[in-house]
């Protein structure tokens, strides 16, 4: 008799680590047939690792798998597919310009002889859309481009079920619905419960799992918090839960002297912002919180010039300023460290020199001709400041590590004498000594009189390092509170809290 | 050793880059046509060379620039037969000869522009919007010249294309100084910075505050001008306006700019490579004739080898 006897997925002892953390560490994960469990936690909790060591996308380093009590050796995403586990994710991987029957059968179409029996499709489809009920609602020869996003989602479900799914994933399923379509939703996964389909639920909406969920799995930091019944809990205890991490006090430089204000942003409103509003001064460092998806970095783009603003006024040490490009942000003394950095910090197949000077080259030289010893010194400098490790200005930066390469992308705002650094997720993928690095060289930049504004999905490193923290959620900034009064709890709840209603009265 | 000095030690490490490894093609190939052609080393064959080799140049050196913005122009033999018409019929009815090529600079500058335009503000892919404005100024070609050529050039034109400069064709001389203007304007201006800057990374560069949109105009505008001052040197060489000329010189000037090191994704070449690469093309087209080699296997032979270069720098790349 072993362990994994009677349940759909047995995941015993999971271990995986990333270069610099350890995503996971020895998880349980049990699911019975027929169960819905919730899997909660903050950014980063492990969350989607666990996912995608089940699908097969990432393979554990250590650790059990079982699937109706067989034990797979090797979970790639074909068997993990053939053992009937499937995804349904908030971008539904779909392709739009395909029928709803091809979306529902690709990869899997019934033929003869390498040809498509355009007929058949056409039965199988309608036969998996009747048993979520929407064969009424959605027919299989239309696009998918002519369907709602909820309809989409159906589809997806359907797909999956036509792969005979024993076990289907929803990841954060609902971002893109609105109210009444996430009611047809959850109705479809009630009617998928009780066919005996078990089901995993990811969503930071907690409120919706007491919709329709059996239990709850509680992660923080790779490992697991706990398992609670839904019927026996409530949000609040599920947020306890998912904080309470410990902080690095230490990273709070006290030297540093808050002066003027440096910056500040006034009502700015764009497609994704809604009248938001916050100050950084000099010597400060403001911490700016939310979930995925609540508008941190559509904040700080639109501050940058890099999105456009619909109204809102920006004000650069006391002055109205009109910031309408990146230029103009920079000739303002602005500095965008941004999320990614690889896509969007970086030239990657450029070298050091000429990636810390990008910014400067208006300034270093005569009618358009560099001063060629000039960019040398400068890029020697940062450097050396930064402790950049490289083996020569030359070397392309693709070749650099991660906390090297946002050194360089530091190094850009230095040389161009930035005073308000806008950091995005600065020590994203980058390893624990790299990330020392950083604090200290947020709270130089501090104690020398720049204003920082950093943002993070990671609470301890900001409750560690920061003067306030600015909690953003759907796009608006709805709350602020000082070092003092630092809670991750509290943070957390504004964070998360009501989120839906609001949206969905916006939706709907 | 400081940290200063190492830096300094490792800037000045040679290379081994693609250049290099074209210019050791051009002289293995120049080593075995020497064998085989009693004719090859002569003045009169390397003065040939030279004069075939100017045009194509000027064209490989503006098509490098493009192709480090991870752009392309396909409207370069197209523009190259506009300029060569108009010019012609311009001088034919008498116009001053300044003020012809001064208008077909003009002109195959605005073509640029109107490239940089579609390509960066409607958004258009660099592929498609050159694509149709290579139909466009092969149209207009025919249209002006009726598909007929054009006769009657003053004989000082030819003369140019005949002359001489200090023992080196004068043709050759335009090359040289063409090569050496965009090699310095790539490695030692801001602008050149940026052209790389924006082949590796736009996104980035727009975030570092770059001027995107004027980078992307200044790149195909001046990249319509060479092809400008390429089709008032075809005018000169062909003593006439032939409006087809210019078929085919698009794919002469990619494989040029390639086979000296440029990549197709961007941030990848130079002029100086470019030049090489142009070198490399002229002598197989040369040595084809020399040898008594089927024209039409001249084409083969180029294409055979342009896939095989960038193969094996692919490889290299892939090592190191």
């Amino acid at each position: 008799m072993s362990t994994s006897d009677g349940y759909a997925i047995a995941m015993v002892k999971i271990n995986k680590s990333f270069p610099g953390v350890q995503a996971l560490k020895n998880v349980d994960f049990y699911l019975k047939p027929g169960e819905a469990k919730a899997l909660v936690g903050e950014n980063g909790a492990g969350k989607s690792t666990l996912i995608k060591i089940l699908t097969g996308a990432y393979s554990q380093d250590s650790g059990e798998i079982s699937v109706f009590g067989e034990k797979v050796e090797k979970m790639t995403p074909i068997i993990s597919e053939q053992l009937g586990i499937s995804a349904v994710y908030q971008n539904l991987m779909l392709a739009n310009h395909l029928t709803v029957a091809e979306n529902i059968l690709l990869g899997n179409e019934p033929s003869k002889l390498g040809f498509v029996s355009k007929r058949r499709m056409f039965e199988k489809a309608e036969r998996v859309l009747e048993q979520i009920g929407y064969a009424d609602v959605i027919s299989p020869d239309q696009k998918l481009s002519e369907l709602t996003a909820a309809q989409q989602g159906m589809v997806a479900i359907a797909r999956a079920l036509s792969r005979k799914a024993k076990v289907i994933i929803f990841d954060e399923p609902t971002a893109v619905l609105a109210a009444r379509e996430v009611m047809e939703l959850f109705k479809v996964i009630e009617q998928l419960k009780e066919n005996g389909i078990s089901i995993i639920y990811i969503s930071h909406r907690l409120e919706e799992i007491f919709e329709f969920c059996d239990n709850a799995l509680v992660l923080k930091d790779g490992q697991v918090v706990g398992e609670r019944r839904i019927s026996e809990t409530n949000i609040d205890e599920l947020i306890t839960m998912m904080v309470g991490r410990e902080i690095k006090k230490d990273l709070y430089n006290p030297n540093r002297k808050i002066g003027k204000e440096i910056l500040r942003i006034e009502n700015l409103n764009n497609y994704k912002l809604r009248n938001c509003s916050l100050s950084v001064r000099e010597g400060e460092i403001v911490g700016l919180y939310g979930l995925v998806g609540s508008g941190r970095t559509e904040l700080s783009r639109a501050i940058f010039g890099a999105d456009p603003i619909d109204s809102g006024k920006i004000f650069v040490e006391g002055k109205e300023v009109k910031i309408k490009s990146p230029t103009g942000a920079i000739k303002l003394g602005l500095g965008l460290i941004p999320e990614d950095r690889r896509q969007q910090g970086l030239a990657l197949k450029l070298s050091v020199k000429h990636n810390i000077n990008l910014p400067v080259y208006d300034k270093i030289g005569k009618i358009g001709f560099i001063n060629l010893s000039k960019e040398n010194r400068n890029a020697r400098n940062f450097v050396k400041v930064l402790s950049i490790k490289t083996p020569s200005l030359r070397q392309l930066v693709s070749n650099l590590s991660g906390g090297n390469q946002q050194k360089v992308v530091v190094a850009k705002w230095l040389a161009s004498k930035s005073k308000i650094f806008i950091m995005d997720e600065p020590t994203n993928g980058i390893d624990v000594g790299a990330k020392e690095e950083i604090y200290e060289l947020m709270n130089n930049l501090a104690v020398e009189g720049a204003g920082v504004l950093f943002i993070s999905s990671y609470m301890p490193e900001l409750m560690g390092i920061c003067d306030r923290i600015v909690i953003m959620r759907e796009g608006q900034i709805v709350g602020e509170i000082p070092h003092k009064e630092f809670n991750e709890e509290k943070i957390l709840s504004m964070a998360i809290k009501n989120t839906s209603a609001e949206v969905r009265d916006k939706n709907g | 050793m400081d940290e200063d000095s190492r830096l300094l030690k490792n800037e000045k490490r040679f290379t081994w880059n693609t250049q290099m490894i074209v210019l050791a093609v051009v002289i293995v190939l120049w080593i075995f046509l020497g064998i085989r052609s009693k004719y090859f080393f002569t003045a009169s064959n390397i003065k040939n060379i030279m004069r075939q080799m100017a045009i194509q140049g000027v064209l490989s050196v503006g098509m490098v620039v493009v192709i480090i913005t991870a752009g392309i122009d396909l409207s370069v033999g197209a523009v190259v037969a506009l300029v060569n018409i108009s010019m012609s019929k311009m001088v034919v009815s008498g116009t001053p000869i300044w003020l012809s090529i001064l208008t077909c600079l003009i002109l195959a500058s605005a073509l640029g522009f109107v490239n940089g335009f579609v390509i960066f503000d409607l958004r258009v892919p660099a592929f498609i919007a050159t694509l149709g404005m290579m139909s466009i100024a092969r149209g207009a070609t025919l249209l002006l010249s009726k598909g007929n050529n054009i006769f009657g050039l003053p004989r000082s034109i030819a003369n140019f294309a005949s002359s001489d400069f200090l023992g080196i064709p004068s043709l050759f001389w335009f090359l040289i100084i063409v090569t050496v203007i965009i090699e310095m304007m790539l490695r030692l201006t801001k602008f050149g910075r940026y052209v790389y800057a924006i082949g590796s990374n736009t996104e980035a560069a727009r975030l570092s505050g770059v001027n995107i949109r004027l980078v992307t105009y200044g790149v195909y505008t001046l990249a319509g001008f060479l092809w400008g001052v390429g089709g008032i040197l075809e005018t000169s060489r062909l003593w006439m306006g032939v409006p087809t000329t210019g078929t085919g010189y698009e794919l002469d000037a990619i494989a040029a700019a390639v086979l000296g090191g440029a990549s197709l994704f961007g941030a990848e070449g130079n002029a100086i490579g470019a030049f090489f690469g142009a070198l490399v093309m002229i002598t197989i087209y040369n040595g084809a004739v020399l040898l008594n080699i089927n024209p039409f296997w001249q084409r083969i032979i180029v294409g055979a080898i342009l896939v095989a270069t960038v193969a094996v720098d692919q490889v290299r790349k892939r090592r190191s």
